[in-house]
Parts: structure tokens; C-alpha cells; sequence
């Protein structure tokens, strides 16, 4: 029990001490997830209206497909990537495997179907509203996708969300495909799970507390922007 | 610029979940006099609008436009019209953009509209929240704007209060003084009388009577539409009578 409260302690005074070592991990651990998630935005956003939108054969075994993608194991993306990354793998030569960009890469895999999927909910909910309005305006579904995106900005901000939690929770892809190395690649999940298994509990659990605050400051974030859209825009 | 005038309807029916809902309808619509197509609730008056703007398409028959790209010359007002997530400016700028109204000629219009429907002081407010009457306004605004050669009205003022409906018809009337061929639907019989030029009384999916307004509400020829325009409540108990009788068993 003393251990417990004495790494408490111990992880609050990294904390407020703005431990250099700590706020480069957490900064690493930002711009990778931040990174991730604002690419697999400008991918599955236009993709999930997409699917909301058009009609084509496959478009069921598509959707499926999303769905099941949402719940991609995260080691064996990691796995996939590493394989694709490595010297002797097909993108090898691109020298990326251990680096913060391989970390992007194998999240921008992993959020990209959740953002797809949710987006196309949230769009496809709005055409039923929004169809015969847009048509008789003169749109076509391929004119609605922008308009539909942007008037559902505040409901999609849940998906990017979702997205974003996955990934600054994850920690299979990251290691495998980062490699955990210090100063380079270390990100707060990947520090966690190593300095509890070296027994360093204190820096685990600042992390550990810090990655919690983080996903409540966002969400608090998020929900404070949507009460206030719904308030100004109706 | 030619017309895309007159719309024809060559045996149109249409059917849903294996009802008949429009049902062999042939009519011709010319330029020129205010239409209200009057019936009940569920005659189809809300399908025959969307099917002669193209939302819909017919399970038979045909229906004509003429002129090239008819689609962009026509616009629609929906009983509950659905406003974009963005100013009351933003919105009527929106229907031009899709238009391809150029950018530096859009402002003007939007200005234009937004004076003549009384919004322009609402111009920078979001649209969504705006009261009802305000946003069926807006509505007309946006429409308006696209100088539509024909314009159908879906029970444009069914949730409408008294002031809120005057001012509706009013910019019909000035929409349709500028040379807008106008097509509603109500099934309140004053507004039709204050709107109609020319009635079409339709029931169950049938054009039962078209006729000039004022011969319409004196004396209709169709039986139904003779107890419509009493205002008996119960009109349509008729029609269930007579189908009884027909049918000896």
C-alpha cells in the first residue's frame, strides 16, 4: 500500500516538476496520435460520406468490411506494417521502420475504418434529412458529400474523437512497428508498459495519469464544443 | 431562354409498398394561372408535386418537361424546409453556388432577396435557429433567388401561424406577379380560394375535378368535391358509401 501511494506521490512530482524526460514522451506520444488521427480524418471522413452517399454493387460487403475494420487487432497491424517497413519488405528502402512515422502510419491503419464508419452514420442519418432539399437545389450526392461534411462538423467531431482515443490508447502497433526506443520512439503506452515491468512505477503512473487526463480534457472538450454548436446553430 | 413549359403527365401512377398511391394521372400544366391542388390528407398531393419535380421517379407513365435541363429552371419549397448549418446568408448564397452563380454576383442577389422576404436585419444569424415562419421565408429566398420558371409549394404554411402564412402568401404572390408558375398543395380551403386561379381536386391518387377557381368553389361538378368544399368533415364517408353500394354482396 505504501508503494502505491509513495509512486503517487512520486508521479505527481514528475508531473508538476515538468520532468524533461516525461514531457518528451508525452509530446512524442501527441504528435504521433494527433498526426494519425488528422490523416485518417482526411481519408475516411470523404470515404464514410462516400459509402453513406452512392450506391454500387459490393457496398454491403463493403460496410462489413469497415465494421469489422474498426476492430482491428492492433498487434497485427503493427505486425503488417513491420513487414511491409522492414529492410526486406516491399517499402524497405524507405528506411521508415523505428521512427515516429512508422507510428503514424500503422495508426492512420487502425483509426482510418473507425472514422470511415462512424462518419458514414452521422452523414448517411443527415441525407435521409437533408435529401430531397439538396436535390431539388440541385445537388447530386456527389455535390452533397462536401455540404453534408460540413453541416455534420459538430455531430462528426464524436468519430474523430473515437479515433483519437484509440489512438493514444494503443500500444501493439507502436511497439512493434516504433520499437519503444528511447528518445526516439518512446511514447507514453509503450513507457508505461515497459516501466511497470522494470518495476519504475512512479514515471507509469504519472504517464498513466496524464493519458487519463487527457482523454477526459478532450472529451469534456468535445461535448462543451457540441452543446455550444447546438446552442448558436440550431 | 425557351420554357420548359408545359409539363405534361401522361398516365402517371405510382406505387409503394404495393399500393397504388398515384393512380393513371393525365394532366397538362401551361404557363400562366396560380394551381392549388386541393384534397385530404394522403389523397397525394405531396407525390404528385414530388414526381412532377423529378424527386420521385413514376412506377408508369410519363412525365414531359420541355427545354433543355428543365431540373434547374423549377425549385420547391417543402412543408418543412430543411436549412443548412450556416447563416441565413450562407444559405440563400448556397442554392446560387449550385447554380454556378458566379461569386461577385451572388452577394448582390443574396442582399436582393433577403430585403424583399424581410430577413436581410437575420442575414448573419444561424438559419436553424429561426422561428418556423421565418425559416419558410427563408425558404422562398433561396428559391426565389434562383429565378425558378416553375415553383411547386408543398403545404407551405401547414405549420404556419395566421401572420406567418400571410406573409408566405404574399411572396408567392409577388413570386408569381415576376412570372414564377406557381403549383401548391393545401387542403385549407381558404387559402385556396385567396391563392387558386385554377383548382385540381384529387382524392385517393385520382384527378377527380380540375376546374377554373372561381367555378371550382361554386359549384363543383364531382360529387366528392362538392362535400369538400362545404367543408363536411366527413366528405370522404361518401366515397366508402358509393363503393358500398357498387359492390352488392
Amino acid at each position: 500500500m505504501t508503494d502505491l501511494s509513495d509512486a503517487f506521490r512520486a508521479a505527481f512530482a514528475l508531473i508538476a516538476g515538468l520532468d524533461p524526460a516525461l514531457a518528451e514522451i508525452v509530446l512524442l506520444s501527441l504528435q504521433v496520435s494527433l498526426g494519425a488521427v488528422a490523416v485518417a480524418t482526411l481519408i475516411g471522413m470523404p470515404v464514410g460520406a462516400a459509402m453513406a452517399l452512392f450506391r454500387f454493387p459490393g457496398r454491403a460487403a463493403l460496410l462489413v468490411l469497415l465494421n469489422a475494420l474498426m476492430g482491428l487487432p492492433p498487434v497485427v497491424v503493427g505486425l503488417i506494417v513491420y513487414l511491409a517497413l522492414s529492410r526486406a519488405g516491399p517499402l524497405g528502402v524507405f528506411g521508415l521502420l523505428f521512427t515516429p512515422t512508422a507510428m503514424i502510419i500503422a495508426q492512420v491503419i487502425l483509426v482510418t475504418p473507425i472514422i470511415a464508419a462512424l462518419t458514414r452514420q452521422v452523414i448517411e442519418d443527415l441525407w435521409v434529412e437533408y435529401e430531397e432539399q439538396l436535390r431539388s437545389l440541385g445537388a447530386g450526392p456527389a455535390r452533397a458529400v462536401p455540404s453534408l461534411l460540413w453541416d455534420g462538423r459538430f455531430a462528426l467531431l464524436t468519430s474523430v474523437l473515437a479515433g483519437f482515443g484509440r489512438a493514444s490508447a494503443e500500444v501493439g502497433a507502436v511497439m512493434i512497428v516504433g520499437g519503444n526506443i528511447d528518445h526516439v520512439t518512446r511514447v507514453m503506452t509503450t513507457a508505461i508498459a515497459l516501466e511497470t515491468s522494470k518495476g519504475d512505477l512512479a514515471l507509469a503512473l504519472g504517464l498513466g495519469v496524464i493519458l487519463m487526463t487527457l482523454a477526459l480534457g478532450v472529451n469534456a472538450a468535445a461535448y462543451l464544443t457540441k452543446e455550444w454548436a447546438q446552442r448558436r446553430y440550431g | 431562354m425557351t420554357s420548359i413549359l408545359p409539363l405534361e403527365l401522361d398516365d402517371v401512377s405510382f406505387e409503394a409498398g404495393g399500393k397504388r398511391l398515384i393512380k393513371d394521372f393525365t394532366c397538362r400544366l401551361d404557363a400562366g394561372p396560380r394551381t392549388v391542388i386541393l384534397g385530404a390528407n394522403g389523397a397525394g398531393k405531396s407525390l404528385l408535386l414530388r414526381l412532377c419535380h423529378g424527386l420521385i421517379r413514376p412506377t408508369a407513365g410519363h412525365i414531359r418537361w420541355q427545354g433543355v435541363d428543365p431540373g434547374a429552371k423549377q425549385g420547391m419549397v417543402f412543408q418543412r424546409p430543411v436549412m443548412l448549418r450556416r447563416s441565413v446568408a450562407a444559405n440563400v448564397d448556397y442554392g446560387l453556388r449550385l447554380r454556378g452563380v458566379p461569386r461577385r454576383e451572388r452577394a448582390a442577389i443574396v442582399d436582393d432577396m433577403l430585403g424583399r422576404t424581410g430577413l436581410r436585419r437575420l442575414a448573419d444569424r444561424p438559419a436553424r435557429v429561426l422561428s418556423f415562419g421565418e425559416q419558410q421565408k427563408l425558404a422562398l429566398a433561396r428559391v426565389w433567388a434562383l429565378k425558378p420558371e416553375v415553383l411547386f409549394l408543398d403545404e407551405p404554411t401547414a405549420s404556419l401561424d395566421p401572420a406567418a402564412t400571410h406573409a408566405v402568401e404574399e411572396l408567392i404572390d409577388a413570386m408569381h406577379r415576376e412570372g414564377t408558375r406557381i403549383v401548391m398543395t393545401t387542403h385549407d380551403l381558404g387559402q385556396a380560394k385567396r391563392i387558386a386561379n385554377e383548382v385540381m381536386f384529387i382524392h385517393r391518387g385520382r384527378l377527380l375535378e380540375r376546374a377554373p377557381a372561381v367555378r371550382f368553389f361554386e359549384c363543383p361538378e364531382n360529387d366528392l368535391a362538392q362535400a369538400f368544399v362545404r367543408g363536411e368533415l366527413l366528405w370522404w364517408r361518401l366515397g366508402k358509401d358509393r363503393q358500398k353500394i357498387s359492390k352488392p354482396n
